[in-house]
């Protein structure tokens, strides 16, 4: 099953709605709990980093018997240190994002505790692409 | 603890959700920031916050969290609401603040996420 969600930057109202129809599809595919609350909060993180970081993106899903795989691509400023990117507590969120309980610098660490593959490719001034794989067996 | 304990104790008003007396929570965490929600493990948890926003309850959803109290007199809009009453969650309204929803739940029995 393939699906296709767009995610509009700075835009808090829809954030997290794309997420919320994923994981419902996933629940109703009888995909184990544990691995349902895991892939939300990983695919839940990334979709508010397009939301808090980005100007536009999209989220693509591929879910088949052996994994859930989420590609999430965005135009906006890039990451220019992934390393540092990844560090607990490094953030480079606005205050508006802040003020919304996110932007502590934990975002993309959590996504890769709940994962079982995280990959991050990113252009300076062109976006971010975040690929997220969790096996199912 | 059941929800309708949760409510007599803290003084607090049910703006969504039905019966507090058939629900039960295990634990809870007080927090107004929504990335330590997504940190925890799962469990029957209370959330005790004073941020009133989507973004809580989007939060909630993913973290597998269907009861939340919201503190310090913050009033939830009509799509917060709304949103809340589609996920079928709970959401309590108190006066007071964090620190003292916290004390009280925690002085009666309510154990702490961590």
């Amino acid at each position: 099953m393939n699906l296709k969600f767009e995610i509009i930057g700075d835009d808090f109202s829809q954030a997290g709605q794309a997420s919320s129809q994923v994981k419902k599809v996933l629940k109703q595919l009888n995909i184990a709990p544990h691995l349902v609350r895991k892939i939300a909060v990983a695919m839940y993180e990334a979709e508010v980093n397009i939301v808090a970081h980005a100007y536009r993106g999209t989220m693509h899903v591929e879910i088949d018997s052996s994994k859930v795989y989420l590609r999430f691509e965005d135009e906006g400023p890039g990451i220019s240190d992934i390393d540092l990117a990844m560090q607990q507590g490094y953030s480079t969120a606005s205050e508006a994002v802040r003020q919304m309980g996110f932007g502590a610098g934990m975002g993309l660490p959590n996504i890769k505790k709940n994962s079982d593959e995280l990959k991050i490719a990113s252009e300076v001034g062109k976006g971010t692409t975040v690929e997220i794989t969790t096996y199912l067996k | 603890m059941r929800l309708s304990e949760v409510v007599e104790i803290i003084g607090g008003t049910v703006v969504c959700g039905e019966n507090p007396e058939e629900q039960q929570v295990d634990k809870a965490f007080a927090t107004d920031l929504m990335s330590d929600v997504l940190t925890l493990e799962a469990g029957r948890i209370l959330l005790i916050t004073g941020l009133n926003h989507l973004q809580t309850l989007r939060t909630a959803e993913m973290a597998e969290i269907s009861h939340i109290v919201i503190v310090r007199n913050k009033k939830p809009s009509k799509e917060f609401l709304a949103l809340a009453k589609r996920e079928k969650m709970t959401i309590i309204l108190s006066e007071k603040s964090l620190y003292s929803v916290s004390g009280a739940l925690y002085k009666n029995g309510l154990e702490p996420v961590y």
